[in-house]
């Protein structure tokens, strides 16, 4: 009895030991760790590197972005004829009236080829929840999935069945056309590449033709060639990237010829697309790009800014330093001493 | 069954002791049996006839008793209901049903999978918390005890299967299993020996006796026919009352408070007691005066809450802006917008009706801007809290070798609470000490033995001996450095001595104290239990050589003959005794008379037997002392004595006693030593012992046989007077007594609770003793753990008067204004001393304190009690206890921190904002009712000062980081709306915003939470005023949270502005290509992914490999995403196919605007920080800088100057003791100095050197 006794305070004894936690730097928070102090030296040092880095950057943007030529040519309300002023609704609607509208744009420097065409939107929310969900990805991408229109509300189908392709954003699609002219020289516009390569590879498919588009009652925007599949209709692809902010600018074209200094481009458009009843305007813009995309001085002025505040934290804090020292780790300005003369208070 | 051979020496029981006695426990009600019958005191208890309780109208309940929140039925609603109370949840739970209509702007998954995962686990974590609940009682349900089946036969049964009406044997050592009638015991006279230290506290045991009828049932078998009823009160909570009648063969006998056994305390000393069930399971008053666990919160949640309240205004805000924004703008605009073609009657875009439409977009906001408010947060901090509670449960330097336990925290939303603990109630028994005395210091015939110097002086004359250099120089120029040195030393070597010069024998005295500070440097681990006591002079029977021979041997003997005890067992190779006795100081005396050669072996019915060292002849003789009389000890009385004749026939009466209830009976010339003792007794309790004075008085037998019959006469008293006869006779004999001098018992503190309580002191935070054992105890403890010095203004508050009955509306109004005139008075006293410097103590009796506490009392009580840099409650029922702290916590609004180890302490740990129960104790409960279990007291220093003070800067870091994160990412959500006429289209893909709480921004935030660290371990605990800054929560002020509030804004704001200002409306590619909203919202995002990030790695002050990788991976899974998400089939990834590879990647200006956007939201915390760390630093910056330039190294002095600067606001705890001590001693030396200084240039020589021309 004893012996059992005694044994199976022996086990115990041991299972006992093995509870006493065992040590690792990790249970017993002792990881090596780095530590790292705000000190002044840091503090300067590291507003300094903002703003060395900062600096060149902002530059190299400014410079890259004073390199892009761009011209802006607001035309919808001077394209309205002079009698359809007060009543452009009228003028727009109307599918008697003439549309074609010709502007002519001075180059004020040379622009390198290709010269990039879009158009500008204004007040046009493309991010509206309803316009952005009436789309059917699917049915863009196969013609399999013809019949999947059920986000395309309220344009899903015709008495013919169903439309290709659906929904509110196809529906609308931008129909003012540009031709270009410099010295009565007709300039070709290429439609290549204007969309993103990833569009007629892998959302639109070959296979898709457009089915009973724009055939209902109301007639939103453009028409589509039936014969040419989706993934060849790259109008359709550009509108079809739904844009974030009301005003937005889309790739129309590209112009593959370098354009000179002072060249006048004569600009024929045909003005069908309806802004005037939302008051949204519509813009011509021509531009080249740079390695940071179009003109944009924005970025470049606040790398700029940016960059010379922290320069100029960097000498204030210098001189703060300089004239109201506080030695790292001065005791005085510990709690328990700032009460005590010579301390800190505050 | 080993030990029964010492049992079996147990002839003598002690119940014959009672023999002599003079006190009975006697009922002191008038009569309340006529209460019976009545409404209150209904119960009919049908003894050994629990057969008669299985049906109505005595059907009671059983012994089953639960502490467990749920069971299997109720677990599902009232954990759901729980869950739902958290508003936020609420909110969740709201929209995960909405997520199901076609109103939410995400899938419905995104929106249910968090709750679920939310809810469920926080109930596991309430399931498996109740599951233990539930294992423990099925632990405690389970134990057994025998129970009479009928004809005298008695099995085991388990505690749950008792009814009322049992009859049952509880063996030694067993506890009660429910509230018993006692009818018999193993001692004829049918008492027993109960400890009750688990329901009061009190660790003196307590005699229980039966009812004179049920004395004959003295075995098994007389129970098979015995047929008794109780009429007794109902249930109640009362632990000191209990009125009943017992009714057996026709006659009927009242009972008392003394037959009753209460559950959860314990049968000590007694073989056996056979007892009936009376009240049984949850009608026991241990279980009535248990109050349910609340669930507590802490501080920080309860301020994260009115957060949370505070995002919830502002999403209720933009998605009231959005709804109206989107109703106007869709009547007024959008329906000249034909390329939506308003005309269908979808609801949501009805022009004709606004208001219909407004409101659904209401609704679709407040999912929409859901991110505002942090889900995830919850989850994070369930995670990071259990993660932080595995890490102090691990923690190496938690863990008690003796016990092998460690800290379990058994609640763990409580972490962070622990750094902002303000106030420690604390138990005494159990707890702070571990209810074992030592013998430690005497002062026998004028003369102190037992070491003179004690811990507080040694310590103060180390300090001062390197504090002296320093000193030196600064003193009067012509005296040389060595000579103030050599004075200081003779002035600390003075102070200790001066009190050996009142005794009068300056030179052995000056020899001696020198030799026993030595001795006690030396610290040694005795080996005798209840003894630790060195002295040259005494020991080893050196004490045959002291002159006054008479009286030491006098003063040994009332040790070995005045007492209660009996020896119980015999150690085989030092044949030195064991003792039992009713109190462990008798123990240790009897301990230290054995030690001194007094050894008390044997007790008959009416002698006592010594083995005596007889100095003349060198021997050790038998000694019979024949025991006439024992005038037995109780609170009231504070005095024992015997009467005993020696073999000469001379009647010795022994007496000891409270110092002053002996010195107000000395005789004439018994007084030779008092000026002497007292100066030791005044030492002794400034060094925390409890003394006891010893006399003795020499009677004449003549003298002794008058008194005899008069005190014969008062003991066969029977009624209200008995009493008070029986006071008068003794005070008759117990007068003329001639002093022998103190002992000081020690009742042992655990193990490094001075240190603690000092370390604790040094962090601020107060510290007050509850107690239930008497007063003189309570200022002992306090003055052994410091919470108490000799130079303290002590209020006392107490009833002038006890009365145990129910004080009557007089009696009571009376009291009030005695408390009332007290504080008055106390107040006064206050204010008239000035000095605030002046630290008080405040000493509460607890029934002072029960009046002290009524509710027009309080208001003048409570600010005092707050004041006061120590309190002291002493007699203080369970009861008090949770109600002070209640008071505590509600009155002063400050943390409270509870901790105890007994049942007695369950309701104050319940009460208090954390409870904290000691494990390494036998008793359960209070680790029960705890939310952190400690296995030692001295663990209690750095579970705060470290855990606590990291887990509540890590939690409240983390929380403040998590509003800052959710409303970078949620207002840009806004932002969006407002240049989309609040059209409620979401800005970002589905994927991104689900793994946003999920993956991108989870993993730093936990690491955050779990191993961040302002300062390490050491520094924690080398300054622990750091922990203050958790006490005045400087870390989530509204402040702080505010100003993280408007961090988040300016984030968001950049973000977006930077993002569509540069993106919109021109090409970001050389291609020409413009971004369309897919692109805009990933590149926006990877800078929230950035910008979030960032942040908390300059919030982060210590980073080890895991922040790293979490930091900076976050990032990188950021990108690594967006590559496997755009690699999926536009099928799967829609419209974030190919977004990084295609779009964003080969764009510089992708890169160039992350860059830009990081550093400009990052700027203003940025420059924040570097003008807080630079021109406003906090004590933990400071520290930190200290550490990083290595000055604890290279500049020791510093540091351990900053250090003692740190803790100069303390007024308890060891260190402050030093610190006054030394005040004491410069103040002497300067004293001293200008004596010298006078005698010297007074001195003629001087004046003529100093006259003398140059």
């Amino acid at each position: 009895m004893d012996a059992k006794d005694g044994a199976s305070d022996l086990t115990s004894s041991t299972k006992k030991k093995s509870r006493r936690p065992k040590y690792s730097q990790f249970t017993q928070q002792e990881l090596p760790a780095c530590k790292p102090i705000l000190t002044p030296a840091w503090v300067i040092l590291i507003f300094v590197a903002i703003g060395i880095v900062f600096l060149p950057i902002g530059f190299a943007s400014l410079f890259a972005s004073e390199h892009v030529v761009e011209i802006v040519n607001h035309y919808d309300r001077d394209c309205v004829p002079p009698n359809y002023v007060d009543n452009k609704l009228a003028y727009i609607q109307s599918s008697k009236t003439n549309k074609t509208c010709i502007r002519r744009v001075t180059i004020p420097k040379q622009m390198k080829s290709p010269v990039y065409i879009y158009y500008q939107l204004d007040h046009f929310y493309q991010n509206h929840r309803r316009y952005v969900k009436s789309r059917s990805d699917g049915q863009l991408r196969s013609k399999s999935n013809e019949k999947k229109t059920d986000t395309c509300a309220p344009e899903r189908y015709t008495a013919n069945g169903a439309i290709v392709p659906c929904g509110l954003v196809a529906w609308s699609l931008f129909n003012d056309t540009y031709k270009f002219s410099v010295n009565n020289k007709q300039l070709g516009v290429s439609k290549k590449d204007i969309t993103w390569k990833s569009d007629p590879k892998k959302k639109f498919g070959s296979d898709v033709y457009p089915k009973n588009f724009q055939s209902g009652g109301l007639i939103g925007g453009a028409k589509l060639n039936s014969s040419i599949p989706l993934s060849e209709q790259e109008d359709l692809m550009v509108w079809m990237r739904t844009s974030t902010l009301p005003t937005f600018r889309k790739l129309y074209g590209k112009i593959e010829a370098d354009l000179e200094a002072d060249d006048i481009v004569t600009v024929t458009i045909e003005n069908n697309y309806n802004t005037y009843i939302f008051g949204g305007n519509k813009k011509l813009v021509l531009s080249t790009a740079s390695w940071i995309g179009g003109k944009n001085c924005l970025l470049g002025i606040a790398y700029l800014t940016v960059g010379g505040l922290c320069l100029f934290l960097a000498i204030s804090f210098l001189l703060l330093y300089l004239f109201k020292p506080r030695p790292l780790g001065d005791t005085s300005y510990l709690s328990w001493n700032r009460s005590a003369p010579g301390g800190h208070i505050y | 069954m080993a030990g029964s051979s010492g049992r079996t020496k147990r002839k003598i029981r002690w119940s014959k002791l009672y023999s002599f006695a003079c006190f009975r426990p006697v009922t002191t009600e008038n009569d309340p049996s006529q209460l019976l019958g009545q409404p209150g005191f209904s119960r009919v208890v049908f003894c050994n006839e629990p057969q008669l309780h299985k049906a109505k109208p005595y059907k009671y309940p059983k012994n089953y008793v639960s502490t467990t929140k749920y069971n299997v039925m109720t677990f599902l609603p009232k954990a759901l209901f729980e869950q739902f109370r958290r508003v936020a949840n609420l909110y969740f739970l709201l929209a995960a049903v909405l997520s199901v209509t076609s109103l939410a702007p995400f899938q419905p998954i995104s929106l249910i999978a968090p709750l679920v995962f939310v809810v469920g686990v926080s109930m596991i974590k309430e399931a498996v918390e109740d599951w233990h609940r539930f294992l423990q009682d099925l632990n405690v349900n389970s134990r057994t005890v025998k129970v009479h089946i009928g004809d005298g036969e008695f099995i085991e049964k388990p505690w749950q299967g008792l009814c009322v009406g049992d009859v049952v044997k509880v063996n030694k050592n067993e506890y009660f299993p429910s509230d018993l009638l006692l009818l018999s015991s193993s001692y004829e006279d049918g008492i027993c020996y109960v400890e009750t230290m688990n329901l009061d506290g009190e660790t003196n045991l307590k005699v229980k006796r039966c009812s004179e009828a049920t004395l004959g049932l003295v075995n098994d078998q007389s129970f098979g026919l015995f047929r008794a009823t109780v009429c007794c009160e109902d249930p109640n909570p009362h632990l000191y009352t209990f009125v009943g009648n017992l009714e057996l063969k026709n006659a009927s006998f009242p009972l008392c408070p003394a037959s009753l056994l209460l559950r959860d305390s314990k049968l000590r000393n007694t073989d056996y007691i056979y007892g009936v069930v009376i009240f049984s399971g949850p009608d026991t008053k241990a279980v009535r005066n248990s109050t349910r666990s609340p669930s507590k919160r802490s501080r920080i949640e309860r301020k994260m809450d009115l957060v949370i309240y505070l995002l919830f205004s502002m999403l209720l805000l933009i998605s009231l802006v959005t709804s109206i924004g989107f109703a106007e703008f869709l009547k007024t605009e959008m329906i000249k917008w034909w390329y939506l073609s308003l005309d269908d009657n979808d609801p949501f875009f009805q022009p004709q009706r606004p208001e219909v439409s407004g409101f659904l977009q209401f609704i679709r906001a407040l999912i929409l801007y859901g991110y505002l408010i942090p889900i995830s947060l919850y989850v994070s901090i369930e995670v990071v809290k259990v993660l932080q509670a595995m890490l102090i449960n691990k923690d190496i330097k938690l863990y008690d070798e003796v016990t092998c336990k460690s800290v379990q925290t058994r609640t763990s939303n409580l972490n962070e609470e622990l750094g902002q603990v303000e106030m420690i109630l604390s138990d005494k028994t159990g707890t702070l000490t571990c209810n074992q005395m030592e013998f430690r210091k005497c002062s026998i015939a004028g003369i102190s033995y037992g070491g003179d110097v004690n811990e507080i002086d040694r310590a103060a004359s180390k300090r001062m001996n390197v504090d002296v250099e320093s000193y030196c120089f600064s003193i009067d120029e012509f005296e040389t450095a060595s000579q103030s040195c050599e004075m200081f030393e003779f002035s600390v070597g003075d102070i200790s001595t001066e009190r050996a010069i009142l005794g009068g024998q300056r030179h052995e005295q000056n020899y001696s104290s020198a030799e026993n500070s030595r001795i006690s440097n030396v610290e040694e681990e005795f080996a005798i239990k209840g003894f630790n006591f060195r002295d040259g002079r005494l020991m080893n029977k050196k004490w045959m050589y002291r002159s006054n021979l008479s009286d030491v041997t006098m003063f040994f003997r009332v040790m070995a003959l005045c007492h209660t005890g009996i020896p119980v067992e015999e150690d085989e190779l030092t044949h030195k005794l064991k003792y039992e006795a009713e109190s462990p100081e008798e123990v240790s005396f009897l301990v230290a008379a054995q030690e001194f050669g007094f050894q008390f072996f044997r007790r008959s019915q009416s002698s006592m037997f010594l083995k005596e060292f007889d100095p003349p002849t060198g021997k050790e003789v038998e000694r019979k002392y024949k025991l006439l009389n024992l005038l037995e000890f109780c609170s009231a009385r504070k005095r024992m004595s015997v009467i005993v004749s020696d073999e000469d026939g001379q009647i010795i009466l022994l007496c000891k006693g409270a110092d002053n209830i002996i010195f107000d009976r000395l005789a004439e010339n018994g007084r030779s030593y008092q000026q002497a003792t007292t100066l030791h007794l005044s030492n002794y309790a400034e060094d925390g012992f409890r003394t006891l004075a010893f006399a003795y008085r020499k009677l004449e037998a003549a003298e002794y046989e008058q008194w005899n019959s008069i005190f014969k006469v008062a003991k066969t008293t029977i009624g209200p007077e008995r009493e008070e006869v029986l006071e008068k006779a003794s005070e008759m004999i117990e007068k003329d007594l001639i002093l022998l001098g103190v002992a000081a018992v020690e009742d042992k503190l655990q193990k490094g609770v001075p240190e603690c309580i000092d370390k604790l002191a040094q962090a601020g935070i107060k510290i007050w003793l509850l107690t239930g054992d008497k007063k003189e105890t309570a200022i002992n403890i306090g003055f052994a753990c410091s919470l108490l010095r000799q130079d303290m203004k002590q209020f006392h508050l107490s009833l002038g008067r006890e009365t145990a009955t129910i004080p009557t509306n007089n009696q009571l109004k009376a009291m009030k204004d005695d408390i009332l005139n007290q504080l008055e008075s106390f107040h006064k006293l206050k204010s008239e001393e000035g000095n605030d410097n002046a630290p008080l103590a405040l000493v509460v009796d607890g029934k002072a304190l029960e009046i002290a506490l009524r509710s027009d009392v309080k208001d003048q009580f409570l600010p005092l009690a707050v004041n006061c840099a120590s309190v002291i409650c002493c007699r203080v029922s369970p009861k008090q206890k949770a109600l002070i702290t209640r008071l505590v916590k509600e009155h002063t609004g400050k943390t409270t921190l509870a901790i105890g180890d007994g049942a007695n302490d369950v309701g104050m740990i319940q009460e208090a904002d954390i409870g904290v129960g000691i494990s390494g104790m036998e008793g359960m409960q209070a680790v029960m009712a705890s939310d952190i279990a400690l296995p030692q007291f001295r663990f209690l220093g750095r579970l705060l000062i470290v855990h606590g003070h990291w887990c509540y800067k890590r939690i409240s870091k983390m929380v403040l980081y998590f509003v800052y994160k959710n409303i970078a990412l949620g207002l840009t959500l806004f932002y969006y709306e407002l240049y989309s006429r609040f059209a409620g289209e979401v800005f970002y893909d589905d994927w991104y915003m689900a793994l946003f709480n999920v993956i991108l921004t989870s993993l730093p935030v936990i690491s955050l939470g779990v191993l961040e660290q302002d300062v390490s371990s050491e520094v924690c605990l080398q300054f622990p005023a750091l922990y203050q800054q958790g006490m005045k929560n400087i870390y989530f002020t509204w402040y702080r949270i505010i100003g993280w509030i408007v961090n988040g804004v300016v984030a968001s704001l950049v973000i977006f502005l930077a993002n569509i200002y540069t993106f919109s409306p021109n090409a970001f590619q050389k291609n020409g290509q413009v971004a369309d909203i897919t692109h805009l919202g990933a590149m926006t995002y990877t800078c929230i992914i950035w910008t979030v990030n960032c942040q908390i790695a300059l919030i982060i002050n210590r980073f080890t490999w895991i922040q790293h990788l979490f930091i900076w991976g976050s990032i990188m899974i950021w990108y690594v995403f967006l590559l496997v998400y755009g690699a999926f089939p536009p099928a799967y990834s829609q419209r974030g196919f190919r977004v990084l590879i295609e779009a964003l990647g080969p764009a510089p200006l992708y890169w160039a605007v992350t860059l830009f956007v990081v550093v400009v939201s990052l700027l203003p915390y940025f420059i924040h920080i570097v003008i807080q760390r630079s021109f406003y630093p906090l004590d933990d910056h400071v520290i930190q800088e200290m550490k990083h330039c290595r000055k604890d190294v290279a500049d020791k002095q510093m540091w351990e100057r900053e250090r003692s600067n740190s803790m100069k606001m303390t007024q308890v705890g060891v260190s402050a003791r030093v610190d006054a001590r030394i005040r004491v001693l410069k103040e002497q030396l300067h004293h001293k100095k200008q004596l010298i200084y006078r005698s010297v240039t007074s001195s003629p020589i001087f004046r003529s050197l100093t006259n003398s021309p140059a």
